[in-house]
């Protein structure tokens, strides 16, 4: 699957390009944090990217093989859960690998104990919080043991203390090596987490750079705007 | 006491005996009624959920025809099953009219267009919801039909008990195909309208009391479900 080379990709809605040639590599490993402006296009790329949209231009050439049915999971930003246990909407991830029955249930609870969520695995997952939902999102993704593992803005509207059991969940999954391509708006978790930094803005990659070199000198003047104008807010404390 | 206290006062003797006659006419209802409404569990809501779900040419057609047909006037069904099953029609040689089989194949055709309509609106509504996380999970159209199918559980409950419903209110398709001959073709609304003809009210009334009991109940057990699951799932 790896390295995964993005090339060329346009996507177009409403007559506006929303992916405008939009170019990248990722290797095989780590954490690579979207970061872009409100309307950039992350959502969008990371949908092409699990096969729920067809682009209209470029092409994406996973590792030399085609796009691999399996392999892939997706944690959307608003996740959507069955009226149905923990347990249950955390198998439901399993049923389409084919996996059997009496396994399915084994590896459920053992994700849902790693997520912090086994005690209430059979409660209905519709009466969770915002965070405890998320939590169990990651767990439902992360059952599938995917090679690749797209997370959009997964602690959104999320408390400190949810934020970091998110963070914490997410460095064990890339520590099973699964590979990570997350958006945020969170330059703190971005700093935290990533390995290196993609920087989008009007539906193209304006920067890719490790993280430490992205946040002290942001080559792109739209990159260095973007970090300024969240900075100064998270500073003033 | 005049008259119509009178046929109330036999009514509820009739019923308060558990009148051999009264009962025959309403276990009949309900094993047809019934058996048309799981005949229309199998074939309507599967039928609605695909048609909630699918994405082919022709499918709008298809979901204007079937809310059309929600309303299908029962005497009209009741013609068409007869025409099917008459001596010269298609199925003809089964010797099937003015049996209890009949009635279930016209009540069957009743409730199937109005139960696959109700899904079709609750598994669309939902499908909209999860189509992208099921589809990014790689769920087939077909497994996420049996998905939401199980996931709409409890709506779907109430397309079942409207389907019952209807079924058991319906007298001009059972009239036709069945005939209301006494002791094998003859259920509540049957029996309800010919004893009223003929100025039996006690029997009418009787009858009706039940029907109305019926479907209170129906209506009684989806209110409820409702809120439990309601609370159960928020
Ligand atoms: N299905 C669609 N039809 C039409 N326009 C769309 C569609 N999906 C996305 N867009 C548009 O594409 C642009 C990029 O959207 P996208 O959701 O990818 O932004 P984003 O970078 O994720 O922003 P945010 O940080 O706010 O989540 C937006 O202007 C949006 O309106
Ligand atoms: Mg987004």
């Amino acid at each position: 699957m790896f390295p995964l080379r993005v090339s060329d990709l346009r996507w177009h809605a409403a007559g506006r390009a929303v992916l405008d040639g939009l170019s990248l590599e990722l290797g095989g490993e780590g954490i690579t944090i979207l970061l872009g402006p409100n309307g950039a296009g992350k959502s969008v790329f990371l949908r092409t990217l699990c096969g729920l949209l067809e682009p209209d231009a470029g092409h994406i050439d996973w590792g030399g093989a085609a796009r691999p049915e399996f392999g892939v999971a997706m944690v959307f930003q608003q996740p959507k859960m069955l009226r149905d246990s923990l347990l249950g909407n955390v198998e439901l991830a399993l049923r389409p690998l084919k996996v059997p029955a009496a396994e399915r249930q084994a590896r459920a609870r053992a994700v849902l104990e790693r997520v912090g969520l086994l005690h209430r695995a059979r409660d209905s997952a519709r009466s969770l919080s915002g965070g405890e939902r998320q939590r169990l999102a990651l767990a439902r993704a992360w059952v599938t043991r995917p090679r690749l593992l797209l997370l959009d803005e997964p602690t959104a509207s999320l408390d400190p203390s949810s934020v970091e059991a998110i963070e914490r969940i997410v460095r064990e999954i890339r520590t099973e090596g699964t590979r990570i391509l997350m958006t945020t708006h969170n330059l703190g978790q971005a700093t935290r987490l990533a390995d290196d930094v993609v920087f989008i803005d009007a539906g193209r990659v304006c920067e890719h750079a490790p993280v430490q070199r992205f946040f002290a000198r942001p080559a792109s003047p739209a990159a260095r705007l973007y970090i300024q104008g969240e900075l100064p807010w998270r500073m003033a404390f | 006491m005049n008259g119509l206290s009178l046929a109330f006062s036999e009514a509820f003797s009739l019923l308060a005996g558990f009148d051999h006659r009264v009962a025959e006419i309403v276990l009949l209802s309900l094993q047809v009624s019934g058996l048309a409404v799981l005949f229309g569990t199998l074939i309507g809501l599967p039928l609605g959920a695909c048609l909630g779900v699918g994405r082919f040419p022709g499918r709008q057609v298809l979901v204007v025809l079937l809310n059309g047909c929600m309303g299908l006037p029962s005497v009209v069904v009741g013609v068409v099953v007869y025409l099917i099953l008459s001596r010269s029609g298609p199925l003809g040689e089964f010797g099937l009219l003015y049996s209890a089989t009949a009635m279930v194949i016209a009540q069957t055709f009743l409730v199937v267009p109005l139960m696959a309509a109700i899904a079709r609106q609750v598994v669309e509504d939902a499908w909209r919801d999860y189509e992208e996380e099921l589809t990014a999970m790689r769920f087939r159209w077909f497994d996420s039909v049996r998905v939401l199918l199980h996931d709409c559980r409890h709506s779907l409950m109430v397309a079942v008990l409207a389907g019952l419903g209807r079924a058991m209110s319906e007298v001009g398709a059972v009239m036709i195909v069945g005939g209301n001959i006494d002791r094998s073709t003859r259920v509540m609304t049957t029996a309800i309208a010919l004893e009223t003809s003929k100025g039996d009210l006690p029997l009418a009334i009787a009858l009706g009391t039940v029907l109305l009991g019926v479907i209170l109940l129906l209506n009684a057990v989806a209110y409820v479900l409702r809120q439990w699951a309601t609370r159960r799932y928020a």
